[in-house]
Protein backbone atom coordinates (compact mmCIF):
# COMPACT_ATOMS: atom_id res chain seq x y z
CA UNK A 1 0.00 0.00 0.00
CA UNK A 2 2.51 2.14 0.71
CA UNK A 3 4.94 1.77 -2.20
CA UNK A 4 1.25 2.19 -4.11
CA UNK A 5 1.07 5.64 -2.24
CA UNK A 6 4.36 6.84 -3.33
CA UNK A 7 4.36 5.77 -7.00
CA UNK A 8 1.24 7.61 -7.57
CA UNK A 9 2.93 10.70 -5.66
CA UNK A 10 5.69 10.30 -7.83
CA UNK A 11 3.63 10.22 -11.08
CA UNK A 12 1.86 13.55 -9.74
CA UNK A 13 4.86 14.92 -9.06
CA UNK A 14 6.38 14.09 -12.50
CA UNK A 15 3.16 15.22 -14.13
CA UNK A 16 2.96 18.47 -12.55
CA UNK A 17 6.68 19.67 -13.10
CA UNK A 18 6.71 18.12 -16.81
CA UNK A 19 3.04 20.25 -17.12
CA UNK A 20 5.10 23.87 -15.36
CA UNK A 21 7.75 22.93 -18.34
CA UNK A 22 6.20 22.64 -21.25
CA UNK A 23 4.45 25.89 -21.31
CA UNK A 24 3.16 25.14 -24.61
CA UNK A 25 0.14 22.93 -23.35
CA UNK A 26 -1.34 26.53 -22.23
CA UNK A 27 0.30 29.25 -23.67
CA UNK A 28 -1.47 30.33 -27.40
CA UNK A 29 1.90 31.17 -29.11
CA UNK A 30 2.55 34.64 -30.40
CA UNK A 31 1.73 33.21 -33.90
CA UNK A 32 -0.83 31.10 -33.41
CA UNK A 33 -3.47 33.74 -32.37
CA UNK A 34 -5.50 34.90 -35.81
CA UNK A 35 -8.50 33.39 -34.08
CA UNK A 36 -8.13 35.85 -31.07
CA UNK A 37 -7.18 38.67 -32.89
CA UNK A 38 -10.84 38.15 -35.16
CA UNK A 39 -13.09 41.01 -34.97
CA UNK A 40 -15.57 39.23 -33.90
CA UNK A 41 -13.68 38.37 -30.20
CA UNK A 42 -14.19 42.05 -29.62
CA UNK A 43 -17.01 42.37 -26.81
CA UNK A 44 -17.37 46.10 -28.19
CA UNK A 45 -17.37 45.50 -31.72
CA UNK A 46 -21.12 46.99 -32.22
CA UNK A 47 -21.14 51.04 -30.79
CA UNK A 48 -24.60 51.00 -30.67
CA UNK A 49 -24.86 48.61 -27.92
CA UNK A 50 -22.21 49.45 -26.21
CA UNK A 51 -23.71 53.27 -26.21
CA UNK A 52 -26.95 51.07 -24.37
CA UNK A 53 -24.95 48.96 -22.49
CA UNK A 54 -22.98 51.65 -20.93
CA UNK A 55 -26.40 53.60 -20.98
CA UNK A 56 -28.02 51.43 -18.73
CA UNK A 57 -25.33 50.33 -16.13
CA UNK A 58 -24.90 54.10 -15.96
CA UNK A 59 -28.60 54.28 -14.80
CA UNK A 60 -28.45 51.33 -12.37
CA UNK A 61 -25.47 51.55 -10.77
CA UNK A 62 -24.77 55.30 -10.77
CA UNK A 63 -21.25 54.84 -12.25
CA UNK A 64 -19.98 54.55 -15.57
CA UNK A 65 -16.31 53.23 -17.07
CA UNK A 66 -14.22 50.96 -16.20
CA UNK A 67 -14.96 48.51 -18.49
CA UNK A 68 -11.93 47.00 -19.52
CA UNK A 69 -9.88 47.58 -22.33
CA UNK A 70 -10.24 47.86 -25.75
CA UNK A 71 -9.81 45.86 -28.72
CA UNK A 72 -9.40 42.15 -29.38
CA UNK A 73 -6.69 39.25 -28.71
CA UNK A 74 -3.92 39.64 -30.61
CA UNK A 75 -1.49 40.88 -28.17
CA UNK A 76 1.17 42.83 -30.89
CA UNK A 77 3.77 44.48 -29.53
CA UNK B 1 0.23 22.40 14.20
CA UNK B 2 4.32 21.01 14.30
CA UNK B 3 6.82 19.08 12.46
CA UNK B 4 6.22 15.74 13.61
CA UNK B 5 2.34 15.99 13.26
CA UNK B 6 3.06 16.67 9.25
CA UNK B 7 5.96 14.12 9.17
CA UNK B 8 3.40 11.42 10.33
CA UNK B 9 1.46 12.28 6.86
CA UNK B 10 4.47 12.46 4.60
CA UNK B 11 4.57 9.44 2.19
CA UNK B 12 8.08 8.56 1.81
CA UNK B 13 8.36 7.72 5.82
CA UNK B 14 11.74 8.12 5.60
CA UNK B 15 12.28 6.19 2.06
CA UNK B 16 13.64 8.42 -0.45
CA UNK B 17 12.54 7.51 -4.41
CA UNK B 18 15.10 6.10 -6.41
CA UNK B 19 17.54 8.15 -7.98
CA UNK B 20 16.74 7.27 -11.47
CA UNK B 21 13.12 8.62 -10.71
CA UNK B 22 14.40 12.06 -9.85
CA UNK B 23 16.84 12.00 -12.49
CA UNK B 24 13.85 11.90 -15.22
CA UNK B 25 12.01 14.06 -12.99
CA UNK B 26 14.58 16.81 -13.49
CA UNK B 27 15.29 16.18 -17.15
CA UNK B 28 11.67 16.30 -17.95
CA UNK B 29 11.49 19.85 -16.39
CA UNK B 30 14.66 20.97 -17.79
CA UNK B 31 14.00 19.12 -21.32
CA UNK B 32 10.37 20.95 -21.99
CA UNK B 33 12.31 24.60 -21.07
CA UNK B 34 15.15 24.00 -23.60
CA UNK B 35 13.00 22.99 -26.35
CA UNK B 36 11.29 25.97 -26.92
CA UNK B 37 14.75 27.98 -26.96
CA UNK B 38 14.08 31.45 -28.92
CA UNK B 39 16.33 32.47 -31.35
CA UNK B 40 18.57 35.41 -29.74
CA UNK B 41 20.94 37.49 -30.93
CA UNK B 42 24.54 35.41 -31.63
CA UNK B 43 22.82 32.53 -32.63
CA UNK B 44 22.91 31.46 -36.14
CA UNK B 45 19.19 32.17 -37.97
CA UNK B 46 17.50 28.53 -39.88
CA UNK B 47 18.23 28.41 -43.21
CA UNK B 48 15.66 29.96 -45.13
CA UNK B 49 15.17 27.50 -47.52
CA UNK B 50 14.58 24.21 -45.95
CA UNK B 51 12.04 25.76 -44.14
CA UNK B 52 8.71 24.89 -46.81
CA UNK B 53 8.20 28.55 -47.20
CA UNK B 54 5.92 28.96 -49.82
CA UNK B 55 6.79 32.17 -52.28
CA UNK B 56 10.07 33.04 -54.05
CA UNK B 57 13.21 32.92 -50.76
CA UNK B 58 15.81 35.93 -52.04
CA UNK B 59 19.36 35.30 -52.24
CA UNK B 60 21.22 36.57 -48.94
CA UNK B 61 24.64 34.38 -49.14
CA UNK B 62 26.85 37.46 -48.02
CA UNK B 63 24.20 40.06 -47.41
CA UNK B 64 22.75 42.08 -44.60
CA UNK B 65 19.34 40.25 -44.30
CA UNK B 66 16.11 41.94 -41.96
CA UNK B 67 13.47 39.18 -41.75
CA UNK B 68 10.55 40.12 -40.45
CA UNK B 69 7.47 37.92 -38.87
CA UNK B 70 4.08 39.62 -39.71
CA UNK B 71 0.56 38.40 -39.84
CA UNK B 72 -2.49 39.85 -41.62
CA UNK B 73 -4.47 40.26 -38.25
CA UNK B 74 -1.62 42.20 -36.73
CA UNK B 75 -2.18 45.94 -36.70
CA UNK B 76 1.78 46.91 -35.71
CA UNK B 77 2.84 44.49 -38.82
CA UNK B 78 0.95 46.63 -41.21
CA UNK B 79 2.54 49.92 -39.66
CA UNK B 80 6.10 48.38 -40.13
CA UNK B 81 5.84 47.83 -43.62
CA UNK B 82 5.64 51.09 -45.22
CA UNK B 83 8.70 52.00 -43.24
CA UNK B 84 10.74 48.82 -44.31
CA UNK B 85 9.84 49.71 -48.17
CA UNK B 86 11.68 52.74 -47.60
CA UNK B 87 14.62 50.92 -45.57
CA UNK B 88 14.72 48.55 -48.30
CA UNK B 89 14.79 51.66 -51.34
CA UNK B 90 17.84 53.02 -49.33
CA UNK B 91 19.75 50.28 -48.41
CA UNK B 92 19.22 47.78 -51.14
CA UNK B 93 21.94 48.99 -53.25
CA UNK B 94 24.56 48.56 -50.44
CA UNK B 95 23.24 45.04 -49.40
CA UNK B 96 20.74 44.65 -47.33
CA UNK B 97 17.95 42.35 -48.19
CA UNK B 98 14.47 42.52 -46.75
CA UNK B 99 12.39 39.89 -46.47
CA UNK B 100 8.94 39.35 -44.94
CA UNK B 101 7.96 36.04 -43.36
CA UNK B 102 3.92 35.49 -43.62
CA UNK B 103 2.39 33.24 -40.34
CA UNK B 104 -0.88 33.52 -41.71
CA UNK B 105 -2.57 30.19 -42.18
CA UNK B 106 -5.09 31.01 -44.71
CA UNK B 107 -3.84 31.67 -47.90
CA UNK B 108 -6.32 34.58 -48.91
CA UNK B 109 -5.84 36.45 -46.06
CA UNK B 110 -1.95 37.10 -46.97
CA UNK B 111 -3.16 37.76 -50.73
CA UNK B 112 -5.35 39.84 -49.35
CA UNK B 113 -2.69 41.67 -47.29
CA UNK B 114 0.24 41.70 -49.34
CA UNK B 115 -2.29 43.06 -52.57
CA UNK B 116 -2.90 46.01 -50.55
CA UNK B 117 0.42 46.99 -49.23
CA UNK B 118 2.03 45.75 -52.42
CA UNK B 119 5.85 45.95 -50.56
CA UNK B 120 8.77 46.10 -52.80
CA UNK B 121 10.69 43.75 -50.93
CA UNK B 122 10.33 39.97 -50.62
CA UNK B 123 7.28 38.28 -48.82
CA UNK B 124 6.72 34.58 -48.40
CA UNK B 125 4.16 32.42 -46.33
CA UNK B 126 5.14 30.26 -43.64
CA UNK B 127 1.89 28.49 -43.72
CA UNK B 128 2.82 25.58 -41.81
CA UNK B 129 4.13 27.85 -39.37
CA UNK B 130 7.44 25.35 -39.18
CA UNK B 131 9.94 28.25 -39.37
CA UNK B 132 7.99 31.01 -37.03
CA UNK B 133 8.34 27.43 -34.74
CA UNK B 134 11.65 27.12 -35.51
CA UNK B 135 12.73 30.67 -34.46
CA UNK B 136 9.83 31.06 -31.55
CA UNK B 137 9.05 35.26 -32.18
CA UNK B 138 8.47 36.18 -28.40
CA UNK B 139 5.37 38.64 -30.32
CA UNK B 140 4.45 39.90 -33.18
CA UNK B 141 5.75 41.20 -34.93
CA UNK B 142 9.72 40.44 -34.62
CA UNK B 143 12.60 41.56 -37.14
CA UNK B 144 15.75 39.94 -37.21
CA UNK B 145 18.63 41.82 -38.08
CA UNK B 146 21.46 39.01 -39.80
CA UNK B 147 24.44 39.75 -40.46
CA UNK B 148 26.84 39.06 -43.85
CA UNK B 149 27.82 35.15 -42.05
CA UNK B 150 24.04 34.37 -40.87
CA UNK B 151 24.51 35.26 -37.51
CA UNK B 152 21.30 37.21 -35.79
CA UNK B 153 22.94 40.19 -34.22
CA UNK B 154 19.89 42.07 -33.51
CA UNK B 155 16.28 41.07 -32.20
CA UNK B 156 13.16 43.85 -32.45
CA UNK B 157 10.18 41.95 -30.86
CA UNK B 158 7.10 44.49 -31.70
CA UNK B 159 7.23 47.46 -33.52
CA UNK B 160 7.31 50.99 -31.89
CA UNK B 161 7.06 53.41 -35.32
CA UNK B 162 9.33 56.15 -35.76
CA UNK B 163 11.36 54.67 -32.53
CA UNK B 164 12.50 51.00 -34.13
CA UNK B 165 13.04 53.00 -37.53
CA UNK B 166 15.28 54.91 -35.93
CA UNK B 167 17.31 51.79 -34.05
CA UNK B 168 16.73 49.22 -37.32
CA UNK B 169 18.62 52.33 -39.51
CA UNK B 170 21.42 52.53 -37.55
CA UNK B 171 22.18 48.58 -36.82
CA UNK B 172 21.88 47.96 -40.91
CA UNK B 173 24.55 51.21 -41.00
CA UNK B 174 26.86 49.46 -38.60
CA UNK B 175 26.11 45.37 -40.35
CA UNK B 176 26.38 46.88 -43.85
CA UNK B 177 29.82 48.47 -43.28
CA UNK B 178 31.43 45.18 -41.83
CA UNK B 179 33.29 43.08 -44.09
CA UNK B 180 31.95 40.56 -45.90
CA UNK B 181 34.14 37.32 -43.77
CA UNK B 182 35.86 38.05 -41.02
Amino acid sequence: MRKLVIALFMAGAVALLAGCSTTGMVRVHPWERAALADPAMNPDRDPLDTAMMEHVFTSRETASGGRGVGGTGCGCN
Amino acid sequence: MNMPTLRRFSPFKGAWPKPEIVLATVVLFLGGGLARAEVKAGDIFPVLGATGLEGAVPETRGKVVLVDFWASWCAPCKASFPIYAKIDADYRARGLVVFAVSVDEKDSAYQSFVKKLAPPFAVARDGGQKLVREVSVPTMPTSYLIDRTGRVRFVHPGFHGAETEAEVRKEIATLLAEPASP
